[in-house]
């Protein structure tokens, strides 16, 4: 079977006085119906690959790749009416925080019916959107869907976030650090969510976060980004095996509740990884 | 005798038509050189602990004392040498516009301290940073390096106490040991007290040897650093916390 999503070689690079810099540096891999994981530090490029694939770098950048294609959609040199058909309805992201990335001015149930209407289904937005409400677990969907993103708490603005993404029943989804603004309680609840649309829709997820354990805990597969390189790739049960020293430092350098290393280990880095 | 002592301290924030009870009555001592931990969910009340202890929030009720007397309110300069905080975010506790030299020095200025120049550069000596920051803006910083910056403004009064809230949610796995390496390391070196506010129990049980657990404005449970590495709890809240702080299983997703 074709992968739904392929990549190869992708590069993004952005202006700066002393030229162009490349944040993301040939960056290959292929998604299936499964939980891919991309790991890295601020500033590593994973949050700039997600962007690529939707099409939504930044207009300063540039993103190059010798293959993008979803579904057999060559994404490359998509048209913008392609693009309205794919994003929201085929594929769509999760943002960071729901409290930037929600319409301040506008009730949870208008952005919500506004994602499904925009994609066919006018009549039973309404009914659509509160059921999607209910499927990420939102208690009382009728008070949420008049409620304004600040009168909602993190965990649940988050929740209604992924509902809205999720309306229009996408086989991709890219979620950009969807719990790092979360409690750890909350956290897991939203990956629940996350976890069942995968296995009982088979959707594709992208789950792009710094959080190494977390992601490893989550994910079927884990990409790990050093400086817009992919420097390891490993099966997420298989993490206490990773060979880059980049990867087990970080592993390392995270205290954990039974351990009691001190001074911890530092991530010491090497030039070598750039090259 | 405990250094900190804190009494029945209630906090409400008064909203006009609505009150919000933030702390709803919360003791707790913490001894002289001792690394405290506060540990809870987001609106669980932690922050707002160390703020009251500021002098940030408004207290309605309960005393506060630091070595046997009663806080005063307003704080005093007095206070303030003796009780300094660090704060969350490292990218909105400094001010833009001033220069690291000016962020370190004002705090001398404040309270009289000699020899400005010479404290300046052993502070970010000591932070591991070197004079070369002195004449940058917080701009050309990284997170970990404005975090220094403020562990180093906090220190430069030579305080007793240090007031940590959430010091290292801002910044990355790898930046976040090399803060919490530097923060044992100045304890150990100068007898500091830590508070030390987070809602990552791994942080916690690797800094502080007492913590509370609170929940909704109250504390839930007090424990050592060993009975939290023991899974010791008694309160279905704490274990929840630390069930949901080992990461996603599917075993959890089929139980519900």
């Amino acid at each position: 079977m074709n992968p739904l999503l392929s990549v190869e070689n992708l590069r993004i690079a952005f202006p700066s006085r002393q030229g162009p810099v490349e944040v993301v540096r040939g960056v290959s891999f292929s998604l299936g119906r499964e939980r891919l994981g991309i790991v890295g530090e601020s500033g590593s490029g994973k949050s700039q690959t997600g962007r690529a694939i939707l099409g939504l770098t930044p207009v300063t950048g540039t993103a190059t790749a010798d293959r993008l294609e979803f579904d057999g959609i060559d994404l490359r040199n998509a048209s913008a009416s392609q693009w309205r058909k794919l994003r929201g309805a085929r594929m769509s992201m999760v943002m960071q925080d729901p409290k930037f990335s929600l319409n301040p001015v506008m009730t949870i149930g208008k952005q919500l019916m506004e994602a499904v209407k925009l994609h066919g289904g006018k009549s039973e937005a309404r009914d659509k959107s509160l059921a999607m409400l209910e499927a990420v677990q939102i208690r009382d969907p009728e008070r949420v869907m008049a409620a304004y993103p600040h009168e909602l708490s993190g965990g649940m603005g988050q929740r209604a976030m992924i509902a809205m993404m999720l309306v229009t029943e996408p086989d991709l989804l890219i979620a950009d650090e969807p719990t790092s603004a979360l409690d750890v309680t909350v956290q897991i609840e939203v990956l629940r969510i996350l976890d069942r649309l995968v296995t009982e829709r088979g959707m594709g997820l992208i789950f792009i976060s710094h959080d190494l354990r977390l992601v490893s805990t989550f994910c079927d597969r884990v990409l790990v980004m050093y400086a817009g390189k992919v420097v390891e790739e490993l099966d997420a049960r298989r993490m206490n095996e990773a060979s880059h020293p980049y990867t087990r430092g970080l592993l390392n350098c995270l205290p954990t509740i039974t351990g009691d290393i001190r001074p911890l280990p530092v991530l010491v880095r090497d030039d070598a990884w750039l090259k | 005798m405990a250094l900190i002592d804190i009494e029945n301290l209630e906090v409400t924030f008064d909203g006009g038509d609505r009150q919000v009870r933030a702390l709803k009555g919360v003791s707790l001592t913490v001894e002289e050189e001792d690394s405290f931990g506060i540990v809870g969910e987001s609106g669980s009340g932690k922050s707002t602990v160390l703020r009251a202890l500021c002098g940030l929030a408004p207290v309605t009720a309960g005393r506060i004392s630091i070595d046997g007397k009663p806080v005063p309110a307003p704080r005093d300069q007095a206070f303030y040498r003796r009780v300094q905080m660090v704060f969350q975010d490292p990218y909105a506790s400094l001010h833009p516009r001033h220069t690291i030299d000016r962020v370190l020095s004002e705090p001398l200025a404040i309270h009289g301290f000699d020899h400005a120049e010479k404290r300046v550069e052993q502070a970010l000596e000591d932070v591991g940073l070197g004079s070369g920051f002195r004449f940058r803006y917080p701009h050309q910083l990284s997170g970990g390096q404005r975090q220094r910056v403020a562990i180093a403004r906090a220190l430069i009064l030579e305080p007793k106490i240090i007031l940590l809230d959430e010091p290292t949610s801002a910044l990355d796995a790898s930046i976040q040991a090399e803060v919490l390496n530097l923060l044992d390391r100045l304890r150990a070196d100068r007898g500091l007290t830590y508070v030390l506010v987070s809602h990552d129990l791994a942080v916690v049980s690797h800094m502080c040897d007492r913590l509370v657990v609170m929940q909704s404005g109250e504390v839930v449970e007090e424990l050592t650093r060993e009975a939290l590495q023991a899974h010791k709890t008694s309160e279905d809240y704490t274990r929840n916390l630390l069930t949901a702080s080992a990461g996603f299983t599917r075993d959890t997703a089929r139980r519900r």
